[in-house]
């Protein structure tokens, strides 16, 4: 099958993708961000979830958590590209929001594809804030370990590094039962879950590890369901977390060009000099890889399915590669400016690397795709 | 009709059905002896005739040229090249051997020369008959293009040419030369004047064409001598002076950013093809799998197993940049991918072929000369052949250059 020559990128996805340009251009600018988020500096600060829910509030009337989610469930029905190219402007802006969160937690509740996921989308549809709690203390990304066990619907055990735990309305959980995964969704302000904020490094986001205490939650996918549901969503979640690199990545590209062209050492622009320029051309040839391979692994999950993970897996390395490559750069050229806390840049190097390893960084990727290209090593 | 025409003009459709058709009845089969890896390589002359006989069938056929005007040869049509190109790839059909023509000459001729002259060589030109080389290269002009010394002398009505061109690319099946000569030593720039030259014709009688040994020990490419080659003034493309800007035109349809799409064929698989080119990552993985490494197979190991991956996923990247060329809206800056084109595919495909030369181990040390080399020492080769590419074409740390200055704006470095 030959897919889309156009990633399924059409008008309607270009119109959205430039209202959230216009949106985050008009709200979230690296400087407003900067003073929102790095007040504090102190690295035993206390843990505080810093962000603007006016802003989330507006996107939740715009519609964007409804992008993916099917009309039948009250949402848009859009491609997967619609969600990657939001992101990939929110990952430009390093705008802080539930909104990766929540797409992924949409589609793993599509992937369960049960009356009472259902349900639980229509309030995603809605501008409801959603995540998924789905790893356990190890950080084990594969889909069958998670630490909550569940039993006749009531969740018990600690999930951790689960994302914008502190913005989310409901958790999506990933619970052992007798017949093996099932997957629940439970309000987060429910009294028998415990939200243990965590200390992170990426000012940008909140992270938690959430314990469940006999907390009764709704199934979604019964147990035995739930690792295929969870194998189905992820090339969707690889391609998303992929977007918002390929989006925070040109940003540190854009800006250390930018000051590339702007400081003068020796009478020159430091542009001027190929110890500097060769390096951002190389990111540049990194970054436009790890985009369209992102926009491709998009397009597969929508129109072949079957190659979706492959095409993912792809995405995530090439882009958590680049993640890492522009970040090191974009402080390196900045030089001492670029070592500070009051440089902008340090966000989005922050952002990078925390996306860089969320659901495995491009070795792990690489070892996945090995298995699936080359067949398991004996 | 499949994706690939999904957002074809009437015309398009109407020619893309025409492609199909006549190459499904005309493909020309199986080579009769064994063609290198692109036409720049081209040294067989047996080679050089089947593949001639195949542009000439093509162009007759309307698939190539015909974005070009119907008194040059062309067709008149617009935007159909593309489509050409697209359907002879999907046939797998040959490549074409006038690439040099093809890609730099024909356009350049198009937009820059007088009407007659245009009308003379084009023709023969797009369908094949006459081979074209380019001689921009000197010793002493590489990189540094615009320090040509090549000198044209006006002298009554016509040009008398002395000079030395290198690394002359098809130069020994050459009918017509495009070249940047100096007609002034008082600018660097404003003192460069572009002509076309005859070569072929003009052998033993000012021209001299001398084959280089590449270091795989293959000729391909040459150094041509120019004594006295006297060349009328109507082969001469643009203004006295005005050199400079038209090789402009040559360099940006080199690089795949010229206004007019240059035909090409391809996707003909034969026994050597599976070396350097682009798609061919995957027989790495057919190739771990029956080499062994530390008693095993080395498919099995996690590092080789890594490195795989990562010209995959380069490889994977590649095809799917050049499919986002087509869609601008995913594009912030027009020339940012096509400027790409070259530099990335010749270190894809450089990197691919050192790794299949790896992986072979102790066997990778046999030549081609060897009857037990693996695969008839075609990966070993490829690697030392990949160099040229690298090289050619504004050598990549060139390519970086343009880069940086043209896309991201950043300051000129010499
Ligand atoms: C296989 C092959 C076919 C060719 N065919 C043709 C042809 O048909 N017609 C033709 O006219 N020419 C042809 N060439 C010539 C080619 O265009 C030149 O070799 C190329 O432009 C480099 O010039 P040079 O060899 O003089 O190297 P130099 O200019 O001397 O450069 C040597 C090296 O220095 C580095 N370098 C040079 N300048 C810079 C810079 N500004 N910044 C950073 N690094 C730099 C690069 O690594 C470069 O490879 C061919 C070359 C090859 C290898």
């Amino acid at each position: 099958m030959e897919q889309s020559k156009n990633f399924g990128f059409g008008e309607d996805e270009v119109m959205l993708r430039d209202t959230a340009r216009k949106l985050f251009a008009d709200n979230c600018s690296a400087d407003k961000i900067h003073g929102q988020l790095a007040q504090n500096y102190d690295p035993h600060r206390e843990i505080e979830c810093l962000w603007d829910k006016d802003l989330w509030k507006q996107i939740g009337e715009l519609g964007w958590t409804a992008v993916c989610v099917p009309e039948s469930a009250g949402g848009l029905g859009m491609p997967l590209v619609a969600a990657a190219a939001l992101v990939e402007e929110a990952g430009k802006a390093a705008f802080p929001s539930p909104l990766v969160s929540t797409f992924n937690a949409s589609f793993v509740l599509q992937a369960c594809g049960s009356d009472a996921a259902n349900k639980q989308l229509e309030k995603i549809a809605g501008g409801q804030a959603s995540t998924l709690a789905i790893t356990n203390q190890k950080g084990s990304w594969e889909s069958s370990d998670t630490d909550v066990t569940v039993d006749d619907g009531t969740l018990n055990g600690t999930a951790w590094f689960v994302q914008d735990a502190k913005k989310a309305e409901t958790l999506v959980v990933a619970a052992k039962g007798e017949k093996g995964l099932g997957l629940y969704c439970i309000a987060a302000d429910d009294a028998n879950v415990l939200i243990q904020a965590d200390g992170i490094i990426d000012l940008t986001r909140d992270q938690a590890h959430i314990e469940f205490k006999g907390a009764k939650a709704i199934e979604v996918a019964a147990p035995g369901d739930g690792k295929v549901a969870l194998d189905k969503a992820m090339p969707a979640i690889l391609s998303i977390v992929s977007a918002d690199m390929v989006g925070t990545s040109e940003w540190l590209l854009q800006t250390t060009v930018e000051y590339a062209n702007t400081r003068v050492q020796f009478d020159r622009q430091l542009g001027f000099f190929q110890a500097v320029k060769h390096p951002l051309v190389n990111v540049m040839l990194d970054l436009d890889r790890a985009k369209s391979l992102t926009y491709h692994a998009a397009c597969t999950f929508d129109e072949e399915p079957d190659g979706a993970e492959l095409a993912a897996r792809m995405a995530k390395s090439a882009a958590s590669d680049v993640a890492a490559f522009s970040a090191s750069r974009a402080i390196q050229f900045h030089g001492g400016i670029g070592f500070t806390w009051e440089c902008y840049v340090h966000i989005f190097f922050k952002r990078n690397m925390h996306n860089h390893i969320l659901y495995g960084d491009g070795n792990y990727q690489r070892m996945k795709l090995a298995d699936i290209l080359i067949g398991q090593a004996a | 009709m499949s994706e690939a025409g999904k957002t074809d003009s009437p015309e398009q459709a109407e020619f893309r059905a025409h492609c199909r058709d006549w190459l499904s009845k005309n493909h020309p089969g199986t080579p009769p002896v064994s063609l290198p890896q692109s036409a720049l390589a081209l040294t067989d002359d047996d080679a050089l005739v089947w593949l001639q006989k195949w542009q000439k069938s093509a162009y007759d056929a309307g698939l190539i040229g015909c974005d070009y005007s119907k008194d040059c040869g062309g067709q008149g049509l617009t935007n159909c090249q593309a489509i050409a190109n697209e359907e002879m790839t999907r046939a797998k059909t040959p490549f074409l051997p006038n690439i040099i023509g093809l890609g730099m000459g024909a356009p350049t001729v198009y937009f820059h020369a007088q009407d007659e002259v245009k009308q003379k060589l084009l023709p023969r030109l797009l369908s094949g008959e006459d081979i074209w080389c380019q001689g921009f290269s000197e010793p002493g002009a590489g990189s540094d293009l615009a320090n040509q010394q090549t000198f044209a002398e006006k002298k009554g009505d016509s040009w008398v040419i002395n000079g030395h061109k290198v690394w002359t690319s098809l130069a020994h099946y050459a009918s017509w030369m495009i070249m940047l000569c100096r007609t002034s030593k008082e600018d660097k720039y404003n003192g460069l004047s572009y002509f076309v030259v005859p070569i072929k014709s003009a052998l033993g009688k000012g021209v001299t064409v001398r084959p280089l040994i590449k270091l795989t020990g293959e000729t391909g490419f040459n150094e041509v001598i120019f004594e006295d080659l006297v060349v009328e003034d109507k082969y001469r493309l643009d203004e006295v002076g005005a050199g400079w800007a038209v090789a402009m035109t040559t360099l940006a349809h080199e690089r795949g950013a010229g206004k007019l799409v240059t035909p090409a064929s391809g996707g003909l698989a034969s026994a050597e093809d599976k070396s350097s080119s682009i798609g061919s990552a995957n027989a790495l993985i057919r190739l771990a799998k029956a080499s062994s490494r530390n008693g095993k197979t080395a498919a099995d190991d996690p590092v080789l197993r890594d490195q795989l991956m990562q010209l995959m996923i380069r490889q994977e990247g590649f095809r799917h940049n050049r499919r986002r060329i087509g869609v601008p809206e995913l594009n912030d800056h027009p020339m940012r991918l096509p400027l790409q084109f070259k530099l990335v595919s010749s270190e894809l495909g450089q990197d691919i072929s050192h790794m299949a030369y790896k992986i072979q181990g102790a066997a990778s040390s046999l030549y081609v000369n060897d009857p037990n080399a693996p695969a008839g020492g075609q990966w070993p080769m490829a690697y030392m052949s990949s160099f040229g590419i690298t090289i050619a074409a504004g050598a990549n740390e060139v390519q970086r250059n343009i880069l940086g200055e043209r896309v991201l704006n950043m300051a000129k470095s010499k």
